[in-house]
């Protein structure tokens, strides 16, 4: 079924000089879409052209809209010679198939060349007409929504989660075919790029189809990676989460929600947020609530047409309180009517195996990219599994080529190799084995799963990991929300502050050694002693201080080999790397007083001649987990003096560093109550009717972590890397790698004062977020040149690389203290034999330090509704504006001003008024005072302008009053909104307008996080998804490296921002850096680099507005949703 | 063993003050590093001097991506590539285009072509304004004459925030003011004038002068002295040619000033001199080139005699406010509102001049 794709092009601006005689250009510009070709007239000797060109229209089957980019080229025209390109812009239109999204793609491009850069900007409007398609064998699946968010969206909720979906696409890389041989660097590049978002477009289209095969709407924790094989070819794979979303009606407007009506609210208040403190257990007030007043909450499901998301509590409230099946466990607990609960735990906890297993055996992989979970879906953690597979690289042969259409592009599309092992095959076995780990660890599912690769030469280790665990089926169940007999089965008697630390394997049939205590925090169930996993720390864990970013850092010499050999040799190497990282990982973990790890992300890189291993990670202590033991040092040979005494001032340091941590990060975890009930009665109030005894805490060491490694065959390795029975974690000092051992571990700088850092989305105990976001991307390469390194001296080397690093960015953020570097990812390359690079991409969040300390004590009362707050997972701001934020209606006007404001301050000369009709009186208020201070403005300009032309017509001449005019031109101004902010005084139509010279430019926030502290996202427009190649053979000229990747990584960011912007959004959440992929030659004095960006673009007004800014959302469909609550 | 590459990039560019005030005054990296260092950031952020000269590349780095789009200041606005706050862009360009008044003290008046490029070496040694620091100021003053010059054409469009720097900088108009007409300021009889004297000067001039001047028009600044005023200023030679009015004019302002101060004896005798001077200079205005002589004029024909008969401040100060006001009782003399208009320029002309 066909679109209609319609494109405009509207003008540019700060064209490059393409004419050196005249010092202009003669621009013209190409649309291209599919094999259409448009051409604008040519604008001549302008470096400012206005084409204001008639509407372009493709008409194109749904399934091109999906997969091609819509090219647009800038040209010079030229008379005698070929016409010199200017550059590009691709735009993908994909976020305009969706209803949901953008309707229309507006604003300036940057105009990109791929070794020039970014060489002045275009405005371009593009719009889709869609027929709907109700062909059941369409190959297309447009309205598909896809999110890189790895949580539920902020605006949605999920109806239901169906689970993994994965695809891959392959084809040859054009900068290795014979024809690039022929062809200019430009050509080379720009193939690459169009194949890529050719290949890109095709993955989510295929996707797209699978979750509608589903029946699904949306995939969310979208992962698109793109593994450059060189000769053997080019992989463009993506893993996500399929879900049904439902969009909520209006969470912004709290007064719309049916279900909020007076009575009901405290009481869904008191469910969603328990009223004394936040650890308590969210099932038994629901409980108490419902059987002591009068119950609002039977209500609830019949009057809501939405019902809240993600919220258990009140179906199940209601399910309790009326059947009394004898399965039903969850009564009695919830009314916290003492010890027996633990008891039940058993038998619960196999049913509940069972029942789970079914609803999701059925699926080939129970995997979820998400890594934050509405409340209640996560009941219990196994720990981190994780895979890692060594495979030579040969000729690509996907059998799904065969069938897709062959690229116009790239007709030379030859696939020759008939090697019968796929990528698919090798990701499905990957995929395979950690399945089988996760159910050796008791988990029927995997969550916070990724998969990565790392290529060197034609060596590739494949890596996949995960977090094992035990979900809530209710999410994956037809129906769900509609309250089956069998749900509250499923609700485990634990509170959700510790619940998912509760063991999920059998106690006596564990799958490895680990000690078990009581939960420090119910002391109803079993939990390890220490937890290692990849996802967000879960919003209502019970956390004992700050956390804290812990990174394990190793290189490892590797012998120069090829082929098979060398592949032998790596994954020879790979299990005492991920040994030893473990163990770096457990010992910082102690240094900090520590019990648990969250966003753990291991990285091996291979290189020519070495592995880098890095593992990052945000330690925790988590309330409900026993206290870490210290480290104790032993030496091997006893009786040695000086031996004994130098062991003696190690262990010294050791422990006042642990100390010194504890007070760093406020660990002060409430005393044991066995010992002390009044302490205890003191800090738990709700818990004193616990009558379990505790048991004294023997602090034993065990892993989580559970791996193997396979070498292209089914062998399978698994380590234990548990420490044995020690009673005590103790360190042998027997050989001077053990003394290294000890020094790396404490030469970690300790974060300067006023700063935190963590890898995870937000920081574990800091709640009170400030606006202040500064998302940054650095990159760092080292050259080694001593080539007889040894291991010692290489990871001394790596590690004072990422510590400086992170140094630098303390340094440079120091503006912003109290700050938070949130998401700190770090990615580790060997891009040549003696580079190791490093490129981070984190956030910088500043929050106010009086109020970091506590939780949010009564989260309802300091939102706009509780509906909202179900939805934002993190409390973003506190009671400060309370009041206002509650009583505020959802008024009428936001105004234009509150997003422009930043920008209009200083320039009011550039502020545009998009005035419609209907637009509340107050508005108009406002717009008007704008326009008068911006005729001031032109007044002086004016008068200014005068003199100067006066100045330049020189002398002679009597002066002329230039008043008048002035005051004219003011008065034009003021009284014409539509009007061009130049004196010159150029009307256009309000839609060119809008986005014209002279406007502002929209300030676009970028974070690597789901969300900007302070907003709230009221709409996804789609998800931002590019890749770019740049290529200079003039390094020196543009500054070496260094200048050559600033400038790059600056341009990155502003095409991210201007396609953004041109949807109509002001932020990009999700933000991730997924390739920076840097080759250089310095004697050549060239350098090449390939940069992969990805994120959801979204608009967002502060939390306090109550209404979407009508500026923001100017591009025609103000949010409806938003308007109807006003009224 | 080396840091091949290190860059860090902002969504939001990360500008320090600071370092972008060592990089317009042009220090090299090294040496802005040191500045910095002995400036104590490190003990404040417990940086190293490997992070200080990291970000110190970084930022010069940043700033010279910058500087291309500084140079129409138009385009910092609008552009993409650097997504910087409104204020910060502000202060970017107010800094860009700040002069340095030994620099300007040095340019002024002087013709701004090529030919003084080469001399911007001379005048760095002479003003101790490095080399790279004088050049961006001398490019500066080019491109906005140059946007000046080319007022007809598209670039108008560029017009409206190089006036606003203008309007910042406070320099500017001096400048246009003396270059336009031609003001002598290089003799060496008046490099004991620093550019501030001269920037003040100028502003007199212009308030009163110029014809928006009389019009009470204070928005509407023209810089063209009022050629009528000036026609009219020959009017004034009455004061020194009819011996009767200058005799009078004499007594009165020697009646007024005896007793007040210990270089009444030199005024006295001085009187028709510096009387015959000032008002020469005012009979001469007429005349482009004597208009060009004026400030010359000022220091040779009255400045120079009272400071070799060594009048303090106080005394120039006296002298002229009687000698300005007893004019007003000569009878004869009816050119008051004119007479008004000249000596009031002059008067603070000379008070700034005057230097102890």
């Amino acid at each position: 079924m066909p679109g209609k794709l319609k494109v405009k092009i509207v003008a540019g601006r700060h064209l490059p000089v393409m004419d050196r005689a005249s010092d202009l250009t003669d621009a013209f510009v190409e649309v291209k879409f599919g094999n259409t070709t448009f051409k604008t007239d040519v604008f001549p000797k302008s470096l400012n052209p206005q084409w204001n060109s008639e509407w372009f229209k493709f008409e194109v089957d749904d399934e091109d809209l999906q997969d091609e980019p819509l090219q647009v080229t800038v040209l010079d025209h030229d008379t005698y010679s070929a016409n010199d390109a200017i550059g590009k812009v691709y735009i993908d239109i994909d976020p305009l198939l969706c209803s949901e999204a953008a309707s229309v793609i507006s604003g300036w491009f940057p105009i990109y060349d791929t070794i020039h850069g970014i060489r002045g900007e275009i405005n371009v409007l593009v719009k889709v007409e869609l027929f709907n398609d109700l062909n059941r064998f369409r190959q297309s699946s447009c309205g598909v929504k896809f999110f890189c968010t790895t949580s539920i969206p902020r605006c949605y909720r999920a109806a239901m989660v169906h689970g993994f979906v994965e695809e891959l696409v392959v084809n040859e890389d054009p900068e290795y075919q014979w024809i690039d041989r022929i062809r200019s660097p430009r050509a080379s590049n720009e193939a690459r790029q169009r194949l890529i978002s050719l290949m890109s477009g095709e993955l989510q289209r295929k996707i797209g189809l699978k979750v509608l095969e589903m029946g699904g709407n949306a995939v969310v924790g979208y992962l698109q990676c793109f593994d450059l094989e060189g000769e053997s070819g080019l992989v463009v794979r993506a893993i996500g989460t399929a879900c049904t979303l439902d969009k909520l009606s209006s969470g912004s407007a709290p007064n719309t929600n049916t279900h909020m009506h007076p009575n009901t609210a405290p009481a869904s208040n008191a469910c969603n947020s328990p009223s004394k403190d936040g650890k308590e257990p969210v099932f038994g007030e629901d409980l108490t609530s419902s059987s002591g007043p009068p119950t609002p909450f039977r209500a609830l499901p019949t009057t809501s047409s939405s019902p809240p998301p993600f919220s258990p509590s009140k179906p199940c409230s209601r399910q309790s309180s009326s059947s009394d099946t004898d399965l039903s466990l969850t009564p009695k607990t919830g009314m916290g009517s003492g010890g027996s609960v633990g008891k039940e735990a058993g038998p619960l906890k196999t049913l509940l195996r069972q029942q789970t297993q079914t609803a999701l055996e059925q699926r080939e992989f129970p995997f979820f990219t998400l890594t934050s979970f509405p409340p209640g879906f996560l009941l219990h953690v196994g720990g981190v599994v994780s895979a890692r597979s060594v495979k030579l690289l040969d000729r690509i042969h996907n059998p799904a080529l065969g069938n897709t259409r062959s690229y116009k592009l790239l007709d030379w599309n030859s696939v020759t190799a008939d090697e019968p092992e796929t990528r698919d095959a090798w990701w499905e076995e990957i995929r395979q084995e950690i399945k089988s780990h996760a159910k050796a660890l008791g988990c029927h599912g995997v969550v916070g799963y990724s998969e990565s690769t790392s290529i060197c030469e034609e060596v590739c280790i494949l890596s996949a990991s995960g977090t094992a665990a035990i979900l809530n089926p209710r999410y994956m169940r037809e129906g769900c929300l509609d309250i089956g007999i069998t749900d509250h089965r499923f609700e485990e008697p634990s509170p959700p502050s510790c619940g998912f630390c509760h063991i999920p394997y059998d106690e006596l049939n564990m799958p490895f050694p680990a000690q078990l205590t009581y939960c420090y925090h119910c002391r109803r169930q079993k939990v390890p002693d220490v937890l290692f996993t990849t996802i967000n720390l879960p919003q209502e864990a019970a956390v004992t201080g700050k956390g804290c970013l812990i990174q394990a850092r190793l290189c490892r010499l590797k012998k120069k080999a090829q082929g098979e050999v060398n592949a032998t040799a790596i994954s020879n190497l790979l299990p005492f790397m991920e040994y030893e990282l473990h163990t770096q990982l457990m010992n910082k973990l102690k240094l900090r007083s520590m019990n648990a790890l969250f966003g753990l992300h291991i990285q091996i890189s291979v290189g020519e001649n070495m592995l880098l291993g890095l593992a990052s990670a945000t330690g925790v202590y988590l309330t409900a987990l026993p206290a870490p033991g210290g480290i104790q040092i032993a030496g091997k040979t006893p009786g040695d003096l000086s031996n004994e005494h130098h062991i003696l001032t190690i262990q010294k340091r050791i422990n006042d560093t642990i100390a010194k941590n504890k007070e760093l990060y406020q660990i002060n975890p409430p005393k044991l109550f066995a010992l002390d009930p009044e302490v205890f009665c003191g800090i738990n109030m709700e818990l004193t009717e616990e009558v379990v005894g505790s048991p004294i805490p023997e602090p034993r060491q065990r892993s989580r972590l559970f791996r193997s490694h396979s070498e292209s065959s089914d062998e399978l390795s698994e380590l234990d890397l548990s420490h044995g029975k020690k009673d005590a974690f103790v360190l042998e000092i027997d050989d001077t790698d053990a003394v290294e051992d000890i020094h790396s571990l404490l030469t970690d700088a300790p974060t300067p004062t006023g700063f935190y850092s963590c890898n995870t989305e937000i920081m574990p105990g800091i709640y009170s977020w400030t606006s202040g976001v500064q998302m940054f991307t650095s990159v760092r390469v080292f050259r080694l040149s001593n080539a007889n390194l040894t291991n010692q001296g290489l990871n001394k080397i790596f590690t004072d690389l990422c510590e400086n690093l992170l140094k630098s960015f303390y340094f440079k953020l120091r503006s912003m203290i109290p700050c938070c570097l949130c998401q700190l990812n770090f990615a580790v390359a060997v891009p040549e034999e003696e580079l190791i690079q490093v490129a981070v991409t984190a956030v910088a969040m500043t929050f106010d330090k009086d109020q970091a300390q506590e939780k949010p004590a009564d989260k309802s009362t300091t939102k706009g509704g509780s509906e909202t707050e179900e939805q934002l997972q993190f409390p973003m701001e506190l009671c400060a504006d309370a009041s206002s934020a509650n009583t505020q209606p959802s008024s009428k006007i936001s105004g234009t001003v509150s997003l422009l404001t930043p920008a209009a301050k200083l320039c009011q000369n550039q502020l545009v008024m998009v005035l419609s009709p209907g637009v509340p009186e107050s508005t108009n208020v406002s717009s008007r005072a704008a326009s008068v201070d911006y005729g001031s403005f032109a007044d002086r300009c004016s008068t200014w302008l005068e003199l100067l032309r006066l100045k330049a017509h020189t002398i002679r001449r009597g002066s002329v009053k230039t008043s008048r005019r002035t005051q004219s031109l003011a008065h034009s101004v003021s009284s014409l909104e539509h009007c061009s902010p130049l004196p010159e005084g150029r009307s256009r139509s309000l839609r060119s307008n809008r986005s014209f010279r002279g406007s502002p430019v929209t300030v676009v926030k970028m974070t690597p996080l789901s969300f900007l502290p302070g907003t709230r996202i009221i709409k996804y427009l789609g998800i931002i998804n590019m890749f770019f190649i740049r290529e200079t053979t003039s390094l020196r000229e543009e500054g070496g490296v260094s200048g050559f990747l600033h400038t790059f990584i600056a341009e990155v960011f502003a095409m991210v921002r201007a396609h953004v912007a041109a949807l109509g959004g002001n932020a990009v959440v999700s933000y991730s850096m997924k390739e920076c992929m840097l080759m250089e030659n310095p004697n050549k004095n060239q350098a090449q680099c390939l940069i992969n960006v990805s994120g959801d673009a979204v608009i967002c007004v502060r939390e306090t507005d109550q209404e979407p800014n009508p500026s923001m959302a100017n591009i025609g469909q103000t949010c409806a949703s938003g308007t109807d609550g006003a009224t | 063993m080396a840091v091949e590459l290190d860059v860090f990039v902002g969504n939001t560019t990360i500008m320090d003050e600071e370092v972008y005030q060592l990089w317009l005054d042009g220090y090299t990296v090294n040496d802005a590093v040191k500045v910095r260092m002995e400036g104590g950031v490190m003990e404040e952020c417990e940086a190293s001097a490997d992070v200080l000269l990291s970000d110190t590349m970084d930022q010069y780095r940043t700033f010279q991506m910058c500087e291309r789009l500084l140079h129409s200041p138009s385009k910092l606005a609008n552009q993409l590539l650097f997504q910087i706050p409104p204020n910060r862009q502000a202060m970017l360009i107010e800094r860009y285009y700040a002069f340095d008044d030994a620099f300007v003290r040095e340019v002024l008046g002087k013709k701004l072509s090529k030919g003084t490029k080469k001399d911007l070496d001379d005048i760095g040694a002479k003003t101790g304004v490095t080399l790279k620091s004088c050049r961006r100021q001398f490019d500066n003053f080019k491109r906005v004459f140059k946007v000046v010059e080319e007022l007809k054409g598209p670039l108008v469009e560029n017009i409206p925030p190089i006036m606003r720097l203008l309007l910042i900088s406070g320099i500017m108009l001096p400048l246009f003011f003396f270059a336009n007409h031609r003001f002598e300021t290089g003799k060496r009889k008046l490099q004991y004038l620093t550019f501030q004297d001269f920037a003040f000067c100028a502003g007199q001039l212009i308030s009163n002068w110029t014809v928006g001047a009389v019009d009470n028009m204070v928005e509407d600044m023209d810089v063209d002295l009022d050629k009528e005023f000036l026609q009219e200023l020959k009017e004034l030679k009455v004061l020194i040619t009819d011996k009767d009015l200058l005799d009078q004019h004499k007594s009165l302002v020697c009646t007024a000033l005896r007793g007040k101060t210990k270089a009444f004896n030199e005024m006295e005798a001085n009187f028709k001199n510096l009387s015959r001077g000032l008002v020469n200079i005012a009979a001469k205005l007429t005349n482009t080139k004597d208009v060009r002589d004026f400030f010359i004029d000022l220091v040779e024909k009255f400045i120079e005699p009272c400071r070799s008969d060594r009048w303090t401040a106080a005394d120039m100060r006296l002298y002229l406010t009687h000698y300005n006001n007893s004019a007003h009782i000569l009878d004869t003399f009816k050119h008051q509102a004119v007479w008004d208009r000249y000596m009031v320029v002059i008067k603070s002309c000379i008070f700034k001049m005057y230097h102890d």
